[in-house]
């Protein structure tokens, strides 16, 4: 190599950040089946699940290039036998570390090893505030064992961030999910709008509230947050649907947010493998500083350089960074284009029209049966997205 | 603001309940932790909340800061800061 492209190579890896976001899938397996799930529509193709040896590479690689945060999620994360010692694994290591969990696999031993392995946090998630639309959403008997749960979280110290994913079929339940918060003692209550990749993308119509849910819930949010003061951080979350501006993507590609799926896959964000032409690369066979710094998958949309119009001449690129691009894939059909959120994007009436649908209860599209994450309609759907 | 945020120089400061502070050398700065979040402190508020241990009230805080970075005048500062931190619940205080 050149003096030159070592320099230049020195150069790119001052000016781009280290990735301080580490969300290790460790597991696409999940005893539930979630309508909006965010994995993969085709995740029951990806088995080959990485080892505890091979994850503990990925941890001391990506710890070494300044990764701080570290987010054990999956599919359901308990699935996994070692996930103390991962965990434990990453607590030596430096991380502040978070389990993202359903609470299904969490009983009174595994909370304890956990707690012993140094676990910083856990995310609780929700389907609903009631057992009935919990139970329906994710398509098995949970609530119960969901309360019981949280309980135990809190019997061991830990903060209570409660996690509640909102759609059509439960924002108006609002109200109910806030005074469950309530009661489980949350600290922090994360209600976000489903966004629509994965299993999401597949039930999108079914699933995206109308504008005049979504004012209602926005509002009874924010009268209980003056009623309640800041007891509990709330976090609302609109669906970008009803925006027209996109959202600055995982704050930037390649920018703090590294993603690795359990087949061992490094992405700039957990959706991105439905990307097409773009190779991502292996953590079995790529160091985290190759993947991070040089490759391909991480470099074609960081930045500005990569993009078309009506992006490359607009004065709010570095803003939003044209937004999503598996959005951009997804309804545009084409990875380069503005995400079609934008009212610039020429396929921006595409988004108008799911949310005018969206307007019209009991459409014909609204009503067509869910389809339930699993791994026999993964198989039959056989699509990406 | 409640009483419970006004901060004089017996107040002890302590890391709230859910937070952690480390130094993080890749970004050559004192960082505080959270659940899913992190906060990147400029040099004079790691140098503060580092020595917000629960053992030295924020008279202690200021001397030792005032000796270890040679100046004078910092008290109104600490304070100020510390009274922020406590907004924020990056510190506890008895
Ligand atoms: S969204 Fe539901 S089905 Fe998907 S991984 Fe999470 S708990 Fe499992
Ligand atoms: S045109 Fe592109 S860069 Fe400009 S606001 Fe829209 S998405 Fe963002």
């Amino acid at each position: 190599m050149t003096d030159l492209a070592e320099a230049q190579a020195a150069q790119d890896a001052a000016t781009i950040g280290p990735p301080l976001w580490l969300l290790a899938e460790v597991t696409y397996r999940c005893p539930l089946h979630c309508v909006y799930c965010y994995n993969p529509v085709d995740f029951a193709k990806h088995e080959a699940e990485l080892s505890t040896e091979e994850w503990f590479k990925v941890l001391r690689e990506a710890r070494e290039l300044g990764s701080v945060q570290c987010g054990f999620s999956g599919g359901e994360p308990m699935l996994r036998d070692d996930l103390e010692l991962l965990v434990a694994e990453a607590h030596r290591l430096g991380y502040y570390t978070n389990l993202l969990t359903s609470g299904v696999g969490l009983n009174e031993k595994r909370i304890d090893a956990l707690k012993e392995a140094g676990l910083d946090h856990i995310q609780l998630s929700f389907q609903d505030s009631s057992r009935e639309m919990n139970d329906f959403l994710s398509s098995t008997r949970t609530f119960d064992l969901k309360r019981r749960v949280a309980d135990l979280i809190k019997s061991r110290g830990y903060p209570m961030v409660m996690n509640c994913t909102i759609h059509r079929h439960n924002i108006d339940h609002i109200e109910s999910i806030l005074q469950l918060a309530d009661e489980i003692e949350a600290e922090y209550v994360e209600l976000a709008n489903t966004q629509y990749y994965g299993w999401a993308q597949v039930n999108r119509d079914q699933l995206l509230p109308s504008r005049e849910q979504l004012e209602r819930a926005e509002r009874i949010t924010n009268e209980w947050r003056e009623k309640h003061g800041n007891k509990m951080k709330l976090f609302f979350v609109v669906p970008d649907y009803y925006e027209n501006r996109p959202k600055k993507c995982m704050n930037g590609w390649g920018n703090i947010f590294l993603t690795i799926t359990p087949d061992g896959k490094a992405l700039p964000c957990h959706t991105a493998r439905m990307l097409p032409g773009l190779e991502f690369p292996d953590v079995r066979t790529s160091s985290v500083r190759d993947i991070w710094y040089e490759s391909e998958g991480f470099n074609r949309y960081r930045g500005t350089g990569w993009m078309k119009e009506p992006c490359s001449s607009c004065p709010e690129k570095e803003k939003d960074y044209g937004g999503c691009r598996c959005q951009a894939y997804m309804v545009a059909n084409d990875p380069n284009a503005a995400d079609p959120v934008c009212d610039k994007s020429p396929f921006h009436h595409k988004i108008v029209e799911a949310v005018e649908r969206a307007q019209i209860a009991g459409n014909p599209q609204q009503v067509k049966p869910l389809i339930y994450r699993g791994p026999k309609e993964s198989l039959q759907l056989d699509r990406p997205f | 603001m409640t009483a419970a945020m006004t901060v004089t120089t017996a107040s002890v400061p302590k890391i709230g309940r859910h937070f952690r502070i480390q130094w993080e050398e890749a970004q050559k700065a004192y960082v505080l932790l959270y659940p899913e979040g992190m906060v990147k402190l400029n040099q004079s508020a790691g140098e503060i909340l580092k020595r917000c241990t629960g053992e030295a009230n924020v008279g202690d805080i200021t001397a030792d800061l005032e000796k270890t970075f040679n100046a004078q005048g910092l008290q109104q500062d600490v304070i100020n800061f510390v009274e922020l931190a406590l907004q924020q619940k990056w510190v506890e205080t008895t």
